[in-house]
Protein backbone atom coordinates (compact mmCIF):
# COMPACT_ATOMS: atom_id res chain seq x y z
CA UNK A 1 0.00 0.00 0.00
CA UNK A 2 1.51 3.29 -1.00
CA UNK A 3 1.72 6.25 1.34
CA UNK A 4 -0.59 9.07 0.50
CA UNK A 5 0.19 12.73 0.96
CA UNK A 6 -2.55 14.25 3.14
CA UNK A 7 -1.96 17.67 1.60
CA UNK A 8 -2.29 16.40 -1.95
CA UNK A 9 -6.06 16.87 -2.30
CA UNK A 10 -5.66 20.45 -1.06
CA UNK A 11 -3.15 21.15 -3.77
CA UNK A 12 -5.20 19.41 -6.39
CA UNK A 13 -8.03 21.86 -6.13
CA UNK A 14 -8.97 24.36 -3.46
CA UNK A 15 -12.65 24.61 -4.27
CA UNK A 16 -13.74 21.07 -5.07
CA UNK A 17 -15.77 20.80 -1.86
CA UNK A 18 -17.74 23.23 0.25
CA UNK A 19 -15.53 22.48 3.22
CA UNK A 20 -12.34 23.29 1.32
CA UNK A 21 -13.91 26.40 -0.16
CA UNK A 22 -14.89 27.61 3.33
CA UNK A 23 -11.51 26.68 4.73
CA UNK A 24 -9.74 28.54 1.95
CA UNK A 25 -11.96 31.55 2.40
CA UNK A 26 -11.28 31.70 6.15
CA UNK A 27 -7.52 31.34 5.60
CA UNK A 28 -7.63 34.13 3.05
CA UNK A 29 -9.44 36.62 5.26
CA UNK A 30 -6.16 37.76 6.74
CA UNK A 31 -2.69 37.61 5.18
CA UNK A 32 -0.64 34.68 6.37
CA UNK A 33 0.96 35.36 9.73
CA UNK A 34 -1.18 38.39 10.45
CA UNK A 35 -3.91 36.91 12.68
CA UNK A 36 -1.66 37.32 15.70
CA UNK A 37 1.66 38.78 14.56
CA UNK A 38 4.55 39.24 16.97
CA UNK A 39 5.82 42.27 15.16
CA UNK A 40 4.23 45.61 14.27
CA UNK A 41 5.33 48.46 12.03
CA UNK A 42 7.78 50.72 13.82
CA UNK A 43 5.38 53.66 13.67
CA UNK A 44 3.07 51.87 16.10
CA UNK A 45 4.71 53.67 19.00
CA UNK A 46 2.22 55.91 20.75
CA UNK A 47 -0.01 55.60 23.82
CA UNK A 48 -3.00 56.24 21.60
CA UNK A 49 -2.71 52.66 20.32
CA UNK A 50 -3.32 51.36 23.84
CA UNK A 51 -6.93 52.53 23.90
CA UNK A 52 -8.14 50.07 21.28
CA UNK A 53 -6.96 47.10 23.28
CA UNK A 54 -8.06 48.78 26.54
CA UNK A 55 -11.53 49.10 25.05
CA UNK A 56 -11.52 45.43 24.12
CA UNK A 57 -10.30 44.48 27.60
CA UNK A 58 -13.02 46.52 29.30
CA UNK A 59 -15.59 44.86 27.04
CA UNK A 60 -14.45 41.53 28.46
CA UNK A 61 -15.03 42.87 32.00
CA UNK A 62 -18.44 44.23 30.94
CA UNK A 63 -19.51 40.86 29.59
CA UNK A 64 -18.12 38.90 32.55
CA UNK A 65 -19.78 41.11 35.18
CA UNK A 66 -23.01 41.10 33.17
CA UNK A 67 -22.98 37.31 33.05
CA UNK A 68 -22.63 37.14 36.83
CA UNK A 69 -25.59 39.50 37.16
CA UNK A 70 -27.74 37.24 35.00
CA UNK A 71 -27.31 34.36 37.44
CA UNK A 72 -29.33 36.16 40.10
CA UNK A 73 -31.98 37.75 37.89
CA UNK A 74 -32.79 41.39 37.34
CA UNK A 75 -33.81 42.28 40.90
CA UNK A 76 -31.18 40.24 42.74
CA UNK A 77 -28.70 43.09 43.06
CA UNK A 78 -31.15 45.22 45.05
CA UNK A 79 -31.16 42.85 48.01
CA UNK A 80 -27.75 41.16 47.90
CA UNK A 81 -24.56 43.05 48.76
CA UNK A 82 -22.44 40.91 46.45
CA UNK A 83 -25.00 41.46 43.71
CA UNK A 84 -24.78 45.22 44.26
CA UNK A 85 -20.99 45.01 44.03
CA UNK A 86 -21.21 43.11 40.74
CA UNK A 87 -23.70 45.67 39.48
CA UNK A 88 -21.22 48.39 40.42
CA UNK A 89 -18.52 46.52 38.49
CA UNK A 90 -20.84 46.29 35.52
CA UNK A 91 -21.54 50.03 35.68
CA UNK A 92 -17.92 51.12 35.97
CA UNK A 93 -16.64 48.70 33.36
CA UNK A 94 -19.23 50.15 30.97
CA UNK A 95 -18.03 53.66 31.79
CA UNK A 96 -14.43 52.58 31.14
CA UNK A 97 -15.50 50.80 27.96
CA UNK A 98 -17.07 53.96 26.56
CA UNK A 99 -14.25 56.21 27.76
CA UNK A 100 -11.60 54.08 26.06
CA UNK A 101 -13.77 53.61 22.97
CA UNK A 102 -14.32 57.34 22.52
CA UNK A 103 -10.59 58.06 22.92
CA UNK A 104 -9.85 55.25 20.47
CA UNK A 105 -12.37 56.69 17.99
CA UNK A 106 -11.00 60.20 18.22
CA UNK A 107 -7.47 58.89 17.91
CA UNK A 108 -8.40 57.03 14.75
CA UNK A 109 -10.16 60.10 13.41
CA UNK A 110 -7.10 62.29 13.85
CA UNK A 111 -4.99 59.55 12.24
CA UNK A 112 -7.45 59.40 9.30
CA UNK A 113 -7.27 55.67 9.92
CA UNK A 114 -9.58 54.94 7.01
CA UNK A 115 -6.78 55.53 4.52
CA UNK A 116 -5.48 52.69 2.41
CA UNK A 117 -8.79 50.88 1.86
CA UNK A 118 -9.62 50.90 5.58
CA UNK A 119 -13.00 52.58 5.22
CA UNK A 120 -14.89 49.53 6.44
CA UNK A 121 -12.60 49.28 9.45
CA UNK A 122 -13.70 52.78 10.47
CA UNK A 123 -17.34 52.04 9.62
CA UNK A 124 -17.46 48.86 11.72
CA UNK A 125 -15.82 50.71 14.62
CA UNK A 126 -18.44 53.46 14.39
CA UNK A 127 -21.20 50.85 14.17
CA UNK A 128 -19.79 49.12 17.25
CA UNK A 129 -20.06 52.46 19.05
CA UNK A 130 -23.71 52.90 18.09
CA UNK A 131 -24.51 49.27 18.90
CA UNK A 132 -22.94 49.77 22.30
CA UNK A 133 -25.10 52.86 22.86
CA UNK A 134 -28.22 50.75 22.39
CA UNK A 135 -26.92 47.97 24.59
CA UNK A 136 -26.00 50.33 27.41
CA UNK A 137 -29.33 52.12 27.08
CA UNK A 138 -31.30 48.90 27.53
CA UNK A 139 -29.12 48.15 30.55
CA UNK A 140 -30.34 51.34 32.19
CA UNK A 141 -33.92 50.32 31.41
CA UNK A 142 -33.73 46.98 33.22
CA UNK A 143 -32.32 48.21 36.51
CA UNK A 144 -35.82 47.87 38.03
CA UNK A 145 -35.31 51.03 40.09
CA UNK A 146 -36.25 54.71 39.90
CA UNK A 147 -33.71 55.39 37.14
CA UNK A 148 -35.31 52.71 34.99
CA UNK A 149 -38.79 54.13 35.61
CA UNK A 150 -37.77 57.65 34.67
CA UNK A 151 -35.55 56.82 31.71
CA UNK A 152 -38.13 54.46 30.18
CA UNK A 153 -41.04 56.87 30.51
CA UNK A 154 -38.95 59.65 29.00
CA UNK A 155 -37.31 57.64 26.23
CA UNK A 156 -40.59 56.18 25.00
CA UNK A 157 -41.57 59.50 23.41
CA UNK A 158 -38.57 59.64 21.09
CA UNK A 159 -38.94 56.01 20.11
CA UNK A 160 -42.69 56.33 19.58
CA UNK A 161 -42.24 59.47 17.49
CA UNK A 162 -39.79 57.59 15.28
CA UNK A 163 -42.21 54.68 14.92
CA UNK A 164 -39.80 52.37 16.72
CA UNK A 165 -41.79 52.24 19.94
CA UNK A 166 -44.51 50.23 18.25
CA UNK A 167 -42.21 47.22 18.35
CA UNK A 168 -39.51 48.20 20.84
CA UNK A 169 -41.34 48.95 24.07
CA UNK A 170 -38.93 50.41 26.60
CA UNK A 171 -41.49 50.03 29.40
CA UNK A 172 -41.74 46.28 28.86
CA UNK A 173 -38.98 45.13 31.17
CA UNK A 174 -39.27 41.52 29.97
CA UNK A 175 -38.63 42.57 26.38
CA UNK A 176 -35.78 44.90 27.33
CA UNK A 177 -34.03 42.24 29.41
CA UNK A 178 -33.93 39.91 26.44
CA UNK A 179 -32.66 42.61 24.10
CA UNK A 180 -29.98 43.57 26.61
CA UNK A 181 -28.62 40.11 27.29
CA UNK A 182 -29.07 38.41 23.93
CA UNK A 183 -29.63 40.25 20.67
CA UNK A 184 -27.76 43.50 21.28
CA UNK A 185 -24.61 41.91 22.79
CA UNK A 186 -24.62 39.48 19.88
CA UNK A 187 -24.79 42.33 17.38
CA UNK A 188 -22.01 44.25 19.16
CA UNK A 189 -19.93 41.08 19.42
CA UNK A 190 -20.25 40.33 15.71
CA UNK A 191 -19.42 43.92 14.73
CA UNK A 192 -16.41 44.02 17.07
CA UNK A 193 -15.24 40.66 15.66
CA UNK A 194 -15.56 42.01 12.12
CA UNK A 195 -13.73 45.17 13.14
CA UNK A 196 -10.83 43.18 14.60
CA UNK A 197 -10.69 41.00 11.51
CA UNK A 198 -10.46 44.07 9.28
CA UNK A 199 -7.73 45.55 11.49
CA UNK A 200 -5.68 42.37 11.09
CA UNK A 201 -6.51 42.12 7.39
CA UNK A 202 -5.28 45.62 6.53
CA UNK A 203 -2.70 46.16 9.23
CA UNK A 204 -2.21 49.38 11.18
CA UNK A 205 -2.57 52.48 9.04
CA UNK A 206 0.76 54.19 8.21
CA UNK A 207 1.39 57.80 9.27
CA UNK A 208 -0.19 60.61 7.26
CA UNK A 209 2.21 61.73 4.58
CA UNK A 210 4.39 58.64 4.85
CA UNK A 211 5.86 57.18 1.68
CA UNK A 212 6.53 53.52 1.21
CA UNK A 213 10.05 52.74 2.49
CA UNK A 214 10.56 50.19 -0.27
CA UNK A 215 9.39 52.47 -3.04
CA UNK A 216 6.23 50.51 -3.70
CA UNK A 217 3.23 52.62 -4.39
CA UNK A 218 -0.35 51.63 -4.61
CA UNK A 219 -1.90 51.70 -8.04
CA UNK A 220 -3.64 54.97 -8.62
CA UNK A 221 -7.34 55.27 -7.84
CA UNK A 222 -9.76 58.15 -8.12
CA UNK A 223 -11.92 56.97 -5.23
CA UNK A 224 -10.87 55.64 -1.83
CA UNK A 225 -13.20 52.72 -1.36
CA UNK A 226 -12.00 49.18 -1.52
CA UNK A 227 -14.68 48.43 -4.07
CA UNK A 228 -13.56 51.00 -6.61
CA UNK A 229 -9.83 50.99 -6.00
CA UNK A 230 -7.82 48.06 -7.29
CA UNK A 231 -6.09 46.02 -4.60
CA UNK A 232 -2.40 46.38 -4.05
CA UNK A 233 -0.86 43.60 -6.05
CA UNK A 234 2.75 44.58 -6.38
CA UNK A 235 5.60 44.47 -3.96
CA UNK A 236 6.92 41.88 -1.57
CA UNK A 237 4.62 39.08 -0.65
CA UNK A 238 1.83 40.24 -2.91
CA UNK A 239 1.17 36.81 -4.28
CA UNK A 240 0.09 35.46 -0.91
CA UNK A 241 -2.30 38.30 -0.06
CA UNK A 242 -6.04 37.77 -0.30
CA UNK A 243 -7.86 40.01 -2.73
CA UNK A 244 -8.10 43.51 -1.36
CA UNK A 245 -6.00 42.76 1.70
CA UNK A 246 -2.69 44.27 2.61
CA UNK A 247 0.33 42.24 1.72
CA UNK A 248 1.43 39.70 4.29
CA UNK A 249 4.40 39.25 6.56
CA UNK A 250 6.69 42.19 6.70
CA UNK A 251 9.63 39.99 7.46
CA UNK A 252 10.28 39.37 3.80
CA UNK A 253 11.21 42.88 2.90
CA UNK A 254 11.02 45.13 5.85
CA UNK A 255 14.00 46.31 7.73
CA UNK A 256 13.55 45.15 11.30
CA UNK A 257 14.19 47.69 14.00
CA UNK A 258 14.02 47.76 17.72
CA UNK A 259 14.18 44.03 18.16
CA UNK B 1 -0.56 58.35 -18.50
CA UNK B 2 -3.35 60.89 -17.95
CA UNK B 3 -3.35 63.48 -15.18
CA UNK B 4 -6.13 61.61 -13.43
CA UNK B 5 -4.22 58.39 -13.51
CA UNK B 6 -1.14 59.92 -11.90
CA UNK B 7 -3.15 61.49 -9.07
CA UNK B 8 -3.30 59.54 -5.83
CA UNK B 9 -6.56 58.75 -4.15
CA UNK B 10 -7.54 61.20 -1.40
CA UNK B 11 -7.19 58.40 1.11
CA UNK B 12 -4.20 56.59 -0.35
CA UNK B 13 -1.74 55.10 2.11
CA UNK B 14 1.32 52.95 1.57
CA UNK B 15 1.21 49.30 2.55
CA UNK B 16 1.77 48.96 6.28
CA UNK B 17 3.81 45.79 5.70
CA UNK B 18 6.47 47.67 3.75
CA UNK B 19 7.60 49.54 6.85
CA UNK B 20 10.30 48.53 9.28
CA UNK B 21 8.93 46.49 12.14
CA UNK B 22 9.67 45.99 15.78
CA UNK B 23 8.71 43.35 18.30
CA UNK B 24 5.22 43.81 19.64
CA UNK B 25 3.61 41.36 22.03
CA UNK B 26 -0.12 41.72 21.35
CA UNK B 27 -1.14 39.00 23.79
CA UNK B 28 0.93 40.49 26.60
CA UNK B 29 -0.51 43.91 25.84
CA UNK B 30 -4.06 42.53 26.02
CA UNK B 31 -3.45 40.66 29.28
CA UNK B 32 -1.96 43.77 30.89
CA UNK B 33 -4.88 45.86 29.62
CA UNK B 34 -7.33 43.31 31.00
CA UNK B 35 -5.69 43.33 34.42
CA UNK B 36 -5.58 47.14 34.49
CA UNK B 37 -9.24 47.44 33.44
CA UNK B 38 -10.27 44.83 35.97
CA UNK B 39 -8.40 46.56 38.78
CA UNK B 40 -9.78 49.98 37.80
CA UNK B 41 -13.29 48.52 37.70
CA UNK B 42 -12.99 46.83 41.09
CA UNK B 43 -11.53 49.94 42.71
CA UNK B 44 -14.26 52.15 41.22
CA UNK B 45 -16.93 49.68 42.32
CA UNK B 46 -15.54 49.55 45.87
CA UNK B 47 -15.05 53.30 46.19
CA UNK B 48 -18.05 54.67 44.29
CA UNK B 49 -20.52 51.73 44.32
CA UNK B 50 -23.56 52.32 42.07
CA UNK B 51 -26.82 54.23 42.46
CA UNK B 52 -29.96 52.36 43.37
CA UNK B 53 -32.87 54.59 44.29
CA UNK B 54 -35.73 52.18 44.73
CA UNK B 55 -38.56 52.22 42.24
CA UNK B 56 -41.59 54.35 43.05
CA UNK B 57 -44.63 52.26 43.85
CA UNK B 58 -48.18 53.35 43.19
CA UNK B 59 -48.75 52.79 46.90
CA UNK B 60 -46.00 55.26 47.77
CA UNK B 61 -47.47 57.69 45.28
CA UNK B 62 -50.86 57.37 47.01
CA UNK B 63 -49.30 57.90 50.42
CA UNK B 64 -47.09 60.86 49.53
CA UNK B 65 -49.24 62.62 46.92
CA UNK B 66 -52.83 61.35 47.25
CA UNK B 67 -54.28 64.44 45.59
CA UNK B 68 -52.12 63.78 42.52
CA UNK B 69 -53.49 60.23 42.28
CA UNK B 70 -57.06 61.56 42.43
CA UNK B 71 -56.33 64.25 39.83
CA UNK B 72 -54.63 61.72 37.53
CA UNK B 73 -57.46 59.19 37.80
CA UNK B 74 -59.94 61.96 37.04
CA UNK B 75 -57.84 63.03 34.05
CA UNK B 76 -57.88 59.47 32.72
CA UNK B 77 -61.69 59.44 32.97
CA UNK B 78 -61.90 62.84 31.27
CA UNK B 79 -59.52 61.73 28.54
CA UNK B 80 -57.13 64.62 29.12
CA UNK B 81 -53.95 62.91 30.34
CA UNK B 82 -50.83 62.34 28.26
CA UNK B 83 -51.68 58.70 27.67
CA UNK B 84 -55.34 59.39 26.87
CA UNK B 85 -54.34 61.91 24.20
CA UNK B 86 -51.17 60.15 23.00
CA UNK B 87 -52.06 58.44 19.74
CA UNK B 88 -50.05 55.49 18.36
CA UNK B 89 -48.82 53.09 19.56
CA UNK B 90 -51.39 53.31 22.41
CA UNK B 91 -54.57 54.67 20.81
CA UNK B 92 -55.95 56.69 17.92
CA UNK B 93 -56.73 59.82 19.91
CA UNK B 94 -53.94 61.73 18.13
CA UNK B 95 -51.71 61.26 15.10
CA UNK B 96 -48.37 61.47 16.86
CA UNK B 97 -45.40 63.64 15.95
CA UNK B 98 -44.72 64.50 12.34
CA UNK B 99 -41.61 65.11 10.31
CA UNK B 100 -42.92 67.33 7.55
CA UNK B 101 -45.67 65.34 5.85
CA UNK B 102 -44.49 62.06 7.36
CA UNK B 103 -46.23 60.80 10.51
CA UNK B 104 -44.30 57.67 11.42
CA UNK B 105 -46.45 56.63 14.41
CA UNK B 106 -49.49 56.49 12.11
CA UNK B 107 -47.64 54.19 9.75
CA UNK B 108 -46.79 51.71 12.49
CA UNK B 109 -50.23 52.04 14.11
CA UNK B 110 -51.60 50.98 17.48
CA UNK B 111 -49.61 47.99 18.68
CA UNK B 112 -50.13 48.35 22.45
CA UNK B 113 -53.81 49.34 22.71
CA UNK B 114 -54.64 51.32 25.84
CA UNK B 115 -58.00 52.83 26.77
CA UNK B 116 -56.78 55.12 29.54
CA UNK B 117 -60.11 55.43 31.38
CA UNK B 118 -60.99 51.78 31.14
CA UNK B 119 -57.54 50.20 31.60
CA UNK B 120 -56.22 52.50 34.31
CA UNK B 121 -59.40 53.18 36.35
CA UNK B 122 -62.61 51.34 35.50
CA UNK B 123 -61.28 47.79 35.04
CA UNK B 124 -59.15 47.82 38.22
CA UNK B 125 -62.09 49.26 40.18
CA UNK B 126 -64.29 46.32 39.19
CA UNK B 127 -62.24 44.28 41.66
CA UNK B 128 -63.65 46.51 44.42
CA UNK B 129 -67.15 45.14 44.00
CA UNK B 130 -67.44 44.68 47.75
CA UNK B 131 -67.38 48.46 48.19
CA UNK B 132 -71.01 49.61 47.73
CA UNK B 133 -70.06 53.21 46.87
CA UNK B 134 -67.66 52.11 44.16
CA UNK B 135 -70.06 49.49 42.82
CA UNK B 136 -72.84 52.11 42.56
CA UNK B 137 -70.47 54.57 40.89
CA UNK B 138 -69.39 51.96 38.37
CA UNK B 139 -73.04 51.20 37.52
CA UNK B 140 -73.79 54.91 37.04
CA UNK B 141 -70.66 55.36 34.91
CA UNK B 142 -71.44 52.36 32.74
CA UNK B 143 -75.00 53.41 32.03
CA UNK B 144 -74.09 57.00 31.10
CA UNK B 145 -73.36 58.21 27.59
CA UNK B 146 -69.80 58.99 26.55
CA UNK B 147 -70.60 62.72 26.46
CA UNK B 148 -72.06 62.64 29.95
CA UNK B 149 -69.03 60.80 31.31
CA UNK B 150 -66.68 63.36 29.81
CA UNK B 151 -68.75 66.24 31.20
CA UNK B 152 -68.68 64.79 34.72
CA UNK B 153 -64.99 64.00 34.63
CA UNK B 154 -63.97 67.32 33.05
CA UNK B 155 -66.03 69.26 35.57
CA UNK B 156 -64.47 67.39 38.48
CA UNK B 157 -61.00 67.79 36.99
CA UNK B 158 -61.51 71.57 36.75
CA UNK B 159 -62.87 71.68 40.28
CA UNK B 160 -59.85 69.78 41.62
CA UNK B 161 -57.51 72.18 39.84
CA UNK B 162 -59.31 75.10 41.45
CA UNK B 163 -59.37 73.57 44.95
CA UNK B 164 -56.60 74.50 47.43
CA UNK B 165 -53.75 71.98 46.97
CA UNK B 166 -56.05 70.01 44.65
CA UNK B 167 -57.59 68.55 47.79
CA UNK B 168 -60.75 66.57 46.94
CA UNK B 169 -62.17 67.46 50.36
CA UNK B 170 -62.09 71.16 49.41
CA UNK B 171 -63.70 70.87 46.00
CA UNK B 172 -66.66 73.14 45.33
CA UNK B 173 -69.96 71.35 45.00
CA UNK B 174 -71.10 70.52 41.48
CA UNK B 175 -72.49 67.88 39.16
CA UNK B 176 -69.63 65.41 39.01
CA UNK B 177 -71.71 62.23 38.77
CA UNK B 178 -69.85 59.13 39.94
CA UNK B 179 -66.38 60.55 39.22
CA UNK B 180 -65.46 61.54 42.83
CA UNK B 181 -66.36 58.06 44.06
CA UNK B 182 -64.40 56.43 41.23
CA UNK B 183 -61.36 58.59 41.88
CA UNK B 184 -61.59 57.91 45.59
CA UNK B 185 -61.82 54.19 44.86
CA UNK B 186 -58.71 54.41 42.66
CA UNK B 187 -56.85 56.10 45.51
CA UNK B 188 -57.96 53.31 47.85
CA UNK B 189 -56.71 50.69 45.41
CA UNK B 190 -53.37 52.45 45.04
CA UNK B 191 -53.04 52.90 48.82
CA UNK B 192 -53.65 49.22 49.40
CA UNK B 193 -50.85 48.28 47.01
CA UNK B 194 -53.21 46.34 44.78
CA UNK B 195 -53.31 48.74 41.82
CA UNK B 196 -49.80 47.99 40.61
CA UNK B 197 -50.53 44.29 40.24
CA UNK B 198 -53.90 44.96 38.66
CA UNK B 199 -52.27 47.15 36.00
CA UNK B 200 -49.21 45.03 35.28
CA UNK B 201 -50.70 41.56 35.40
CA UNK B 202 -53.83 42.09 33.33
CA UNK B 203 -52.37 40.30 30.34
CA UNK B 204 -50.04 37.87 32.02
CA UNK B 205 -49.77 36.07 35.35
CA UNK B 206 -46.03 36.84 35.39
CA UNK B 207 -46.34 40.58 34.91
CA UNK B 208 -43.11 41.32 33.06
CA UNK B 209 -44.68 44.21 31.16
CA UNK B 210 -44.73 47.43 33.19
CA UNK B 211 -46.17 49.61 30.42
CA UNK B 212 -49.52 50.37 32.05
CA UNK B 213 -48.40 51.16 35.61
CA UNK B 214 -45.55 53.26 34.23
CA UNK B 215 -47.82 55.20 31.87
CA UNK B 216 -50.32 55.79 34.68
CA UNK B 217 -47.54 56.92 37.02
CA UNK B 218 -46.09 59.20 34.34
CA UNK B 219 -49.51 60.76 33.71
CA UNK B 220 -49.34 62.27 37.21
CA UNK B 221 -46.90 64.92 38.33
CA UNK B 222 -45.36 62.91 41.20
CA UNK B 223 -42.84 61.00 39.06
CA UNK B 224 -41.56 64.13 37.35
CA UNK B 225 -41.38 66.01 40.64
CA UNK B 226 -39.15 63.28 42.04
CA UNK B 227 -37.02 63.29 38.90
CA UNK B 228 -36.54 67.04 38.86
CA UNK B 229 -35.28 66.95 42.42
CA UNK B 230 -32.55 64.64 41.08
CA UNK B 231 -31.85 66.94 38.10
CA UNK B 232 -33.28 64.43 35.67
CA UNK B 233 -35.76 66.68 33.85
CA UNK B 234 -35.68 66.85 30.08
CA UNK B 235 -34.44 70.45 30.25
CA UNK B 236 -31.83 69.30 32.79
CA UNK B 237 -30.13 66.94 30.30
CA UNK B 238 -32.10 64.24 32.07
CA UNK B 239 -31.79 61.36 29.64
CA UNK B 240 -28.02 61.19 30.10
CA UNK B 241 -28.02 61.63 33.89
CA UNK B 242 -28.83 59.20 36.64
CA UNK B 243 -29.65 59.55 40.30
CA UNK B 244 -26.92 60.73 42.64
CA UNK B 245 -23.49 61.96 41.63
CA UNK B 246 -22.82 59.33 38.99
CA UNK B 247 -21.73 59.81 35.38
CA UNK B 248 -24.84 58.24 33.86
CA UNK B 249 -24.75 58.01 30.08
CA UNK B 250 -22.48 60.90 28.99
CA UNK B 251 -22.23 59.29 25.55
CA UNK B 252 -25.80 60.54 24.97
CA UNK B 253 -24.73 64.16 25.38
CA UNK B 254 -25.33 65.11 21.78
CA UNK B 255 -28.82 63.58 21.80
CA UNK B 256 -29.67 65.44 25.02
CA UNK B 257 -28.05 68.63 23.72
CA UNK B 258 -30.54 69.21 20.90
CA UNK B 259 -33.43 69.30 23.36
CA UNK B 260 -31.84 72.29 25.10
CA UNK B 261 -31.76 74.62 22.08
CA UNK B 262 -34.28 76.07 19.58
CA UNK B 263 -35.97 75.06 17.40
CA UNK B 264 -36.12 71.69 19.17
CA UNK B 265 -36.68 73.08 22.67
CA UNK B 266 -39.86 74.81 21.49
CA UNK B 267 -41.09 72.34 18.89
CA UNK B 268 -44.14 70.11 19.25
CA UNK B 269 -42.33 67.58 17.08
CA UNK B 270 -38.99 67.78 18.89
CA UNK B 271 -38.65 64.04 19.47
CA UNK B 272 -38.92 62.99 15.85
CA UNK B 273 -36.85 65.97 14.70
CA UNK B 274 -34.02 65.14 17.11
CA UNK B 275 -34.19 61.49 16.08
CA UNK B 276 -34.01 62.37 12.40
CA UNK B 277 -31.07 64.69 13.00
CA UNK B 278 -29.22 62.08 15.07
CA UNK B 279 -29.76 59.40 12.45
CA UNK B 280 -28.37 61.72 9.77
CA UNK B 281 -25.36 62.64 11.91
CA UNK B 282 -24.75 58.98 12.77
CA UNK B 283 -24.80 57.95 9.11
CA UNK B 284 -22.43 60.82 8.36
CA UNK B 285 -20.10 59.68 11.15
CA UNK B 286 -20.04 56.13 9.83
CA UNK B 287 -19.43 57.37 6.27
CA UNK B 288 -16.61 59.84 7.03
CA UNK B 289 -14.12 57.83 4.91
CA UNK B 290 -16.25 58.46 1.84
CA UNK B 291 -17.17 62.12 2.42
CA UNK B 292 -14.90 64.52 0.47
CA UNK B 293 -13.52 67.21 2.72
CA UNK B 294 -14.24 65.34 5.93
CA UNK B 295 -12.05 62.38 5.01
CA UNK B 296 -9.03 64.63 4.50
CA UNK B 297 -9.77 66.95 7.43
CA UNK B 298 -7.43 65.17 9.91
CA UNK B 299 -4.48 65.85 7.60
CA UNK B 300 -5.13 69.58 7.89
CA UNK B 301 -5.84 69.53 11.63
CA UNK B 302 -2.34 68.26 12.27
CA UNK B 303 -3.12 66.36 15.47
CA UNK B 304 -1.52 63.31 13.86
CA UNK B 305 1.87 64.98 14.31
CA UNK B 306 1.49 64.44 18.05
CA UNK B 307 0.93 60.72 17.47
CA UNK B 308 3.64 60.04 14.88
CA UNK B 309 6.49 62.07 16.28
CA UNK B 310 10.15 61.94 15.47
CA UNK B 311 9.91 59.83 12.35
CA UNK B 312 11.19 56.71 14.12
CA UNK B 313 9.24 54.70 11.61
CA UNK B 314 11.11 56.02 8.59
Amino acid sequence: MSRTDPAAPMRAGSHDSWTRALSGWIEGLVPKGQWLPDRQPAYVASWIYVFGVACLASLVVVIASGLVLTFGGITWWHTNSFGHFVNSMHLWSVELFFATMVIHLWGKFFMAAWRGHRGMTWATGALAFFGSLGTAFTGYLIQTNFDAQWISTQAKDGLNAAGVGAYFNVMNVGQMVLWHVSFLPLVVGVIVGLHLLLVRRRGVVPPIGAESPVGVESPVAAEPSGASAPPETSGPGAAAAPPGAARPTAGVSAQEVGS
Amino acid sequence: MSATATRRSATWAPDSHDFPTRRYDLVKEFVIALVVMLVLTIVAALVFSSPDDSALSLQRWAQEAPNDVVATATGELAGTTTTATYGPPYNTNADGQSLGPIVLPKLTGVTQPIDAADDFVITPLRTLSSDPAVAAALRQWSSASADQRTKWAQAYSDALAAAPDGDPAKVASGDYGPVPALAKGELALASSGALEGLLSSRTSFFGTDSTKPLLFLADGSYLEDQARVQNLGGDQWGIMNETGNYPGQPWLWLYAFWYQIPPFSTSDNADVQVWALMILLSIGFICIPWIPGLRTLPKHLGVHKLIWRGGRWR
